[in-house]
């Protein structure tokens, strides 16, 4: 073939974009590729493909979509793991003369591709996969309020996250950082596929975040059960609305920024270009005015997770319910107005400067708010130590230290010398750990039961637990030290060996958090293989306060046979203590959306359409586009969109789930 | 919401709904909300890239500037064009709205002409520009200026598809209810590019001709 007809096929994929070169890259690629063939080949003998495609992938079961969304999330934590551990490891030994395992181009890819990956596929879709699990359950709703959207979110996040598996293999990732500063993002500096490849995925996956937030929030407004009034949603559902409120306030930007860039390296334009008047401060200002807000979006909802548990766990309403909310909603509106802390070193002068050194300092206080809330309510509780109590009290002794360095970093002056320093890497570092992700394996912990009928194994859960919280302090408190001595971040190579002992410490960090990885993984293999004497007959393992409490456990398909009246804040233990009984008869038929592949095929389309436009190939994209918008608009064709689960199969379920009750009192 | 006296401390607590609508998960409310939700996170995208044109809108790095390569009487022509369609589209809904499914067609049909009307003026617009050497890389300016004015454009053709789409639906399955609820959500989108291109027509063209 010629050349020319080779590159219009494939654009600028070849045989050199294949890292067969690199012996890290190429092993992992072998590994996974085993891995990924063992799965469907075991997935083929068990004949399962049909099961896991009616059952799950075209699934509009907000149920399902959520545990799907959990999935991704851990298996990307896995990837994003293992890019930390690579750096540490660099960074443990590239000391004067030794230069480290990896080449410098690599080093930074893996730095890139960690914060992204571990932000966008990690973070994201662990909180909204809790959000779209629990929230429905807890207004007493069947389901979302737009349930193929709600599939199709899930499936273009997916897409996203292929897409960043791919460039692991097929080309390079960016070399960028996670948010991909112009200039450097742009194509005279890095001309090659990794910022094409950061773009596209990320863009895929914004969207599909995008139309997740809307649905979260018309859910929240238009579906709570009769009763219900916003002062007594319980506060996950707060800290969930506010949260989707602001990622729809939030990801415009982004998506605006990105697309931007994409003009700048595709078309030629001059936004961030340091020629003909480009503005590559706009390009921070807009990724920042997405990227501060967006750990509020992560943060919120695990606030209200460990609302919930604390009140649970304490045995007692939560205290300053009101309180709560106002601080939820004034961190929401704040969060908005503190972005330019990323780079008060740009030179935008005192007075704005100190605007926004103020705001940020102004968000620790409704923030304390809630810390001390939640000690009031454990505060004279009748407190259970029951797992996921464990990781709230890690939490807040972590989280608040991490505040502080926070409201360091809020000063100006201070900044100047801190600003691309460890220290900041950590301080995030910290409050992403100790914030977020403790939230979640609490949250995973306390609701496993919910989804699957069965607790998590306790033994390995602890495993987890005490993995994670030393492995935390060990990888992260010598960070900060070499931070506050003035060590730059994303630096491959040291010259001053006397600061090494500390890389080295962090290093066995990162090995205990791997333990902290793993025990969570055994808790739930070890938990599924003891499920008869985890499991949970009452649907209530907790002695839980609102309303997804109230359903068996994992909850029929259409969650509430009838849907329930509610009186107040905690609205299952209000019915608990006045003597509720579940209803016997008096049944309806079920209305309910129905499955449709729609979203799996339209999010293909997308991943095709991406890997198009990275590799240039333009018959392929073009294709791929005009697939997208084929299948869209054929999708509205189809009005048979609904079903009925008749009155007897309803009657059959809820009448078993009472046996089952009987049988575990 | 289904609000219902209850209550609170009563002596008989009632815990379920003894009549239970069928609630349509949400039903057209839910829809309505959800689209003005999206059409605010996409008003925000234009508020990005107005504030993008603010930036750079004198960076003209040496090139044309507007007073030499906007022709605001096809502008003027484009912007009648855009405010017509509204209120053709206007036109249609109360004929939706009393179920009449010819008229709603016709007056649908009209909106999508003055639709395309708009977005070929537009396009001969930016070919002349671009033969000109105004393309969107010359400058900043440029680049902000095509791309707000285009993404604009964008907008419109996806209603233009959309209204293709509702024309055959429409006589398909005539005005039923979820035919209802997608020409509310049309003219929602409608109306606010039109909001948009006020803005664009104000700022871009108007503003950028007088300084």
């Amino acid at each position: 073939m010629s050349d020319s007809l080779l590159k219009s096929v494939f654009g600028r994929l070849t045989w050199e974009s294949f890292p067969f070169h690199e012996p890290i890259l190429l092993t992992t690629f072998i590994v996974v590729s085993l891995l990924g063939l063992g799965i469907v080949g075991a997935v083929t003998k068990y004949r399962l493909w049909g099961y896991l495609w009616g059952e799950w992938f075209t699934s509009v079961d907000h149920k399902k979509i959520g545990i799907m969304y959990i999935i991704l999330g851990i298996i990307m934590l896995l990837r994003g793991f293992s890019d930390a551990l690579m750096m540490r490891a660099q960074q443990a030994v590239a000391f004067g003369a030794n230069e480290g395992y990896l080449p410098a181009h690599h080093y930074d890819q893996i730095f890139t591709a960690h914060g992204t990956i571990m932000i966008f596929f990690v973070a994201i879709p662990l909180v909204v996969g809790i959000i779209n699990f629990v929230m429905p359950l807890q207004i007493g709703a069947r389901d979302v309020a737009f349930p193929f959207l709600n599939n199709l979110s899930f499936w273009l996040t997916a897409a996203g996250a292929v897409l960043v598996m791919i460039s692991l293999f097929v080309g390079e990732f960016a070399r960028t950082g996670w948010l991909s500063y112009a200039p450097l993002a742009e194509l005279a500096y890095s001309p090659d596929t990794g910022v094409d490849y950061y773009l596209w995925s990320l863009q895929i996956a914004g969207v599909g975040t995008t139309l997740s937030a809307i649905n979260m929030v018309a859910t929240i407004i238009k579906m709570r059960a009769p009763g219900m009034t916003m002062m007594k949603m319980p506060v996950f559902c707060w800290t969930a609305l506010c949260s989707n409120v602001l990622a729809i306030a939030i990801f415009p930007a982004l998506t605006a920024a990105f697309f931007l860039l994409m003009l700048d390296r595709y078309v030629g334009t001059n936004f961030f270009t340091n020629e003909l008047g480009g503005a590559p401060m706009m390009y921070w200002n807009m990724v920042w005015i997405w990227g501060h807000p967006e750990v509020y979006v992560l943060v919120l909802p695990a606030f209200g997770i460990y609302s919930e548990i604390t009140a649970t766990f304490s045995g007692k309403p939560l205290f300053g319910y009101s309180s709560m909310v106002y601080a939820t909603v004034v961190i929401t509106i704040l969060s908005y107005l503190v972005w330019l802390h990323h780079f008060f070193t740009m030179g935008a002068g005192p007075t704005v400067n100190s605007f926004f050194g103020i705001a940020t300092m102004v968000i620790s206080i409704p923030t304390g708010a809630k810390i001390f809330n939640w000690l009031f309510t454990m505060y004279k509780g009748d407190i259970r130590f029951e797992l996921p109590m464990w990781w709230v009290v890690a939490f807040m002794l972590t989280f608040t230290v991490g505040g502080m360095t926070g409201v360091l970093l809020a000063i100006p002056p201070a900044d100047f010398v801190f600003h691309n320093s460890l220290f900041l890497v950590a301080h995030f570092h910290n409050v992403i750990i100790g914030g977020v992700v403790f939230a979640l394996f609490a949250g995973m912990t306390y609701w496993f039961p919910k989804a699957f009928g069965f607790k998590l194994d306790e033994f390995w859960g602890k495993v987890a637990f005490w993995g994670w919280v030393i492995g935390y302090w060990i990888a992260w408190t010598p960070i900060y030290v070499v931070g506050l001595m003035g060590e730059p971040r994303r630096v491959h190579h040291f010259d001053d060996t006397s600061i090494q002992p500390y890389f080295v410490i962090a290093a066995i960090g990162a090995l205990i958090i791997l333990v902290g990885i793993l025990g969570f993984v055994m808790s739930i293999v070890m938990g599924f293989v003891k499920r008869k004497q985890l499991a949970d007959t009452t649907g209530d393992p907790w002695n839980g306060r609102t309303l997804e409490w109230s359903t068996s456990s994992p909850p029929p398909e259409y969650n509430f046979a009838i849907t329930p009246v509610v009186h107040d804040l905690d609205a299952w233990y209000d019915m608990k203590a006045r003597g509720y009984e579940r209803p016997k008869e008096g049944f309806r038929p079920i209305h309910m959306p129905r499955n449709t592949g729609s979203g799996v095929i339209l999010a293909g389309l997308a991943l095709a359409l991406g890997f198009g436009m990275v590799w240039y190939m333009w018959w392929l994209a073009a294709l791929s586009f005009a697939g997208l918008l084929v299948v869209a608009v054929g999708h509205t064709f189809n009005l048979k969109r609904d079903y009925f689960i008749p009155e007897d199969e309803v009657t059959r379920t809820e009448s078993e789930r009472r046996q089952l009750l009987a049988a575990g009192a | 919401m289904t609000e219902h006296a209850i209550d609170a401390r009563g002596a008989r607590t009632t815990w379920h709904l003894a009549e239970e609508e069928d609630h349509d998960h949400g039903g057209n409310g839910a829809t309505v909300l959800g689209f003005w939700i999206y059409l605010m996170s996409d008003a925000l995208i234009f508020a990005s890239l107005f504030a993008m044109f603010g930036v750079v809108s004198t960076s003209y790095a040496g090139g044309p500037v507007p007073r030499e390569i906007f022709d605001l009487k096809l502008v003027a022509l484009n912007t009648a064009f855009l405010l017509a369609s509204s209120i053709t589209f206007g036109e249609a809904m109360p004929h939706m709205e009393a179920g009449r499914v010819g008229p709603t067609r016709f007056w649908l049909a009209i909106t999508g002409l003055l639709g395309l009307a708009f977005v070929g003026v537009e396009l001969y617009e930016f070919s002349h520009l671009i033969a000109e050497g105004a393309g969107p890389q010359r400058s900043a300016f440029l680049s902000a200026f095509f791309t707000l004015v285009g993404t604009h454009g964008a907008h419109v053709t996806v209603g233009l598809i959309w209204i293709a789409a509702s024309l055959i639906q429409l006589g398909q399955h005539g005005l039923i209810q979820p035919m209802k609820r997608r020409l509310i959500c049309l003219s929602m989108f409608w109306h606010f590019l039109d909001i948009i291109w006020i803005g664009v027509f104000t700022f871009v063209y108007l503003y950028g001709v007088i300084r």
